[in-house]
């Protein structure tokens, strides 16, 4: 198996696997809220994987559909940034001093605050919950692909081949969808997978901290947040198993990433 | 035709080094001019503004009395640049990048001597040499009634550069078109040009 | 005197593995049996149209090929295999580079520290001052930062920095793109004095007049071969050449005529059969497309032909005034040089 064979059997495993957490856990939103008192605190079996908590609910269950929000939610608020971002990125560089400045200076303004700060504020802002949540991540994450995306459209506009395209007679729109755009998209759909494992983690933080997703959601942080309380108990499946699944979670959006990277990424091509 | 650069003054930024100083010159159609000058002399830049690429302080470049960066579309002024790497679109085949301008007919592809087979390649895949032969074709549209050429064949070797200029001569007097050749080979300008322009008759 | 060869290549070929569409894999051989000479207190240049696959070679005969090439071949430095141990051990030291690009410099570091590679004995610092002192670069040089500098003293930084260490070959890769006529010329004439101490000089540039203003040898590059090794004095007078390709470079010089050549350069990779230079040659036969053709030794020079005396007889087309003792003047020539 060569290296590219290789990236190429990561990619599918990793982007299966998601896709079986993000469907199994929405089949699953139901039979995560149901409570049986039969069956509380039990510690991992083969039945339940993961244990059961105080009120009887299954882990497992539990921690999938968690998941998948997570992973649905990351869907929705990594695109929007992501596309706020080209949108920002594109608008700095095509459209003159003023507003590439402008842009700029927002950019280095919304880096400049820790990210946490900033969601928490405008999630508290927006009331919390699902799209408290959502906004916020979306306007906390889109600066850096944004700065990216600026600089990849200001060098294609100096480059020479661009500037020739104009004068044999290529208009502007023309020049952007033939040249600039077949340039920009790869970059901007690796930026977006990226974003992917950013926006889980803080969603499940700020919904950990108690300003995002409601309690009683079978959300990621809030799983890991009431796990707290029977830590000291000795329950330790309760934090340890849905914490473990959630790393593996962003760590295969990254490898997922990354091979996107190194397949479009003329560097390594030969690799 | 005519191509005129009337008192043209140019300098990068507030501050630099004035690159041209009330420079002008004429170029008629049928015409060879030749350029040497020692490098830093502006010899890109005053291709560059009498193409419409950048435009001067003061002074302007008029086709037949029209300035050029007025014209819209295809300009009757082509540029032909020193790295011809740089002039094409990493990512385009050679065919895409070819016919930019508008079609290219067989008579100028077969007078460089561009294989058919290169066409469906990819610009990595092409030595300069063979790019620069696309950039030439492609910068001879029907328009085209001045070419500029900026030390197009610096970095090739004497063969091909002996290859394209007999073909460019051949096909710059059949069509009428006025040319401007920078090189810093004195031998090469004498083989191609009618007119020379020294240094110290410069600005 | 026949001086010393210092180094020493044969049957040299490098080639890349590449993925072309998809998941297959192809090997891509840029270079093919390439040989050549270099001897102490010479200058031998390889010259070939850019983009060929010359700066391999350099990167080639160093080890400093990237992560997917492939090397096989013979390279002798003083008649020992010039790998691992002997390699690292004279990279950088006997064996120097001077890169073709300016990007070899820090751009932020000051040019005296990268010229002394960072020491502060007196020792480095006196041999730094006197190396930029030598090349005409002002004093002040040293505590500039490289984009503070023209390319041409950038490029006399780069020789400077090579000859930090009293290397005894330098490799120089295309010294001279983007000068004007007057500061390549400057930048040949150091390479010159190089040679003159007694350090041998292999130059890799794509510029045959230049070359030949200051080189002892030629190694006529083509396709990522080497097709003849001669006298650069050879190159005085047409007939003295014995490759066909040689005639023909000749004769394409704005001085010689200014004569084309039809066809082009094959490009790496492209596969051919018999001899690499056939669909252009003049006097090619039928057995010329059909056998590998041998870098053999002819009249005491290298050279990839098999008919070298046919191209020699006929002359040039067209030029029939070949002076019979061509050979003789080549000689005279080179006493000149030396």
């Amino acid at each position: 198996m060569n290296q590219r064979k290789k990236t190429i059997f990561w990619l599918a495993a990793s982007a299966l696997f998601l896709l079986a957490v993000a469907f199994l856990g929405y089949l699953w939103r139901d039979e995560a809220l149901v409570t049986d008192f039969s069956r509380k605190n039990l510690a991992p079996c083969l039945k339940y994987p993961f244990g059961t908590d105080f009120m009887g609910r299954d882990m497992f269950v539990r921690t999938v559909t968690g998941l998948s929000l997570s992973i649905r939610l990351g869907v929705l608020t990594a695109a929007a940034s992501a596309i706020f971002a080209g949108v920002m990125g594109i608008g700095a560089a095509v459209l003159g001093k003023a507003a590439d400045s402008a842009i700029t200076f927002l950019i280095d303004l919304v880096m400049g605050i820790p990210h946490i700060l900033l969601l928490v504020l405008i999630s508290y802002a927006c009331g919390k919950g699902f799209w408290g949540v959502a906004v916020g991540i979306t306007l906390t994450h889109w600066t850096s692909l944004a700065r990216l995306i600026r600089g990849e459209v200001m060098q294609l506009k100096s480059s020479q081949y661009i500037q020739i395209a104009a004068k044999l007679g290529q208009s502007r729109l023309q020049i952007a969808g033939k040249h600039m755009l077949p340039h920009i998209l790869p970059q901007f759909f690796t930026g977006l997978i990226l974003l992917f494992p950013h926006a889980i983690l803080h969603e499940a933080s700020i919904t950990f901290l108690g300003f995002g997703l409601s309690p009683e959601q079978p959300a990621i942080g809030v799983i890991l947040s009431e796990s707290m309380r029977y830590l000291a108990m000795g329950r330790w499946w309760l934090a340890a198993f849905p914490g473990a699944l959630l790393m593996i979670c962003v760590l295969l959006f990254r490898v997922l990433g990354e091979s996107v990277c190194r397949l479009i990424d003329p560097g390594s091509v030969h690799e | 035709m005519k191509l005129e650069a009337k008192e043209l003054s140019f300098r990068y930024q507030k501050g630099s080094r004035q690159i041209l100083n009330h420079f002008s010159m004429t170029l008629e159609s049928g015409e060879r001019l030749g350029f040497a000058a020692p490098s830093g002399f502006g010899k890109t830049t005053l291709c560059k503004i009498l193409a419409g690429y950048e435009k001067p302080d003061s002074g302007q470049v008029l086709i037949d009395g029209v300035p050029v960066q007025d014209i819209k579309g295809y300009c009757p002024v082509q540029l032909i640049w020193q790295h011809p790497e740089l002039s094409v679109n990493p990512r385009w085949r050679m065919r895409q990048v070819l016919e930019e301008g508008g079609p290219v007919p067989e008579r100028i592809m077969d007078g460089l001597g561009i294989e058919r087979d290169w066409l469906n390649r990819y610009p990595s895949e092409l030595s300069g040499g063979e790019l620069q032969r696309f950039c030439i074709a492609r910068a001879l549209g029907e328009k085209t009634r001045f070419l500029l050429a900026d030390e197009i064949t610096t970095m090739l070797d004497l063969i091909t550069q002996s290859q394209i200029w007999h073909f460019l001569l051949e096909e710059i007097e059949k069509r009428e078109i006025g040319l401007l050749v920078v090189s810093h080979s004195g031998p090469l300008l004498d083989q191609i040009c009618t007119r020379k322009v020294e240094m110290d008759q410069w600005t | 005197m026949e001086k010393q060869i210092l180094l020493q290549v044969e049957g040299l070929s490098i080639s890349f593995a590449q993925y072309t569409k998809g998941l297959r894999r192809r090997n891509l051989q840029v270079i093919r049996d390439l040989g050549l000479t270099v001897r102490s207190g010479e200058i031998t240049a390889v010259v070939g149209s850019s983009g060929s696959g010359k700066s391999l070679l350099a990167h080639g005969i160093l080890g400093l090929l990237p992560y997917n090439a492939s090397m096989s071949g013979e390279i002798l430095y003083k008649g020992q295999e010039l790998t691992g141990r002997l390699l690292e051990n004279v990279r950088g030291r006997e064996i120097v580079l001077v890169p073709q690009s300016v990007s070899y410099l820090d751009p932020l570091m000051k040019v005296g520290n990268q010229v002394r590679k960072g020491r502060k004995t007196a020792g480095a610092l006196e041999r730094c001052r006197e190396l930029l002192a030598r090349y005409g670069l002002p004093p002040d040089t040293e505590s500039r930062y490289p984009f503070e500098l023209s390319g041409g003293m950038i490029r006399r930084v780069l020789i400077s920095t090579a000859l930090m260490e009293e290397p005894e070959l330098v490799i120089a890769d295309e010294p001279t793109p983007g000068l004007d006529l007057t500061a390549a010329k400057r930048v040949m004439g150091h390479f010159r004095e190089i040679a003159d101490e007694g350090t041998g000089v292999l130059l890799i540039t794509h510029d045959l007049e230049l070359a030949l203003e200051v080189a002892d040898r030629i190694a006529v590059f083509y396709a990522g071969t080497t097709l003849e090794e001669m006298e650069a004095s050879a190159f005085q007078r047409e007939e003295t050449l014995l490759h066909p390709y040689s005639q023909a470079l000749y004769r394409a010089m704005p001085q010689h005529g200014f004569q084309p050549l039809a066809g082009t350069q094959p490009y790496a990779g492209d596969s051919y059969e018999g001899c690499v230079f056939a669909p252009r040659c003049p006097y090619r036969g039928e057995e010329c497309s059909i056998q590998e053709i041998p870098y053999r030794e002819v009249r005491g020079r290298k050279v990839r032909c098999i008919r070298p005396e046919l191209a020699e007889m006929s002359g040039s087309p067209g030029k029939m005034d070949r002076s019979p003792d061509a050979e003789n003047l080549a000689l005279t020539e080179r006493g000149r040089m030396a």
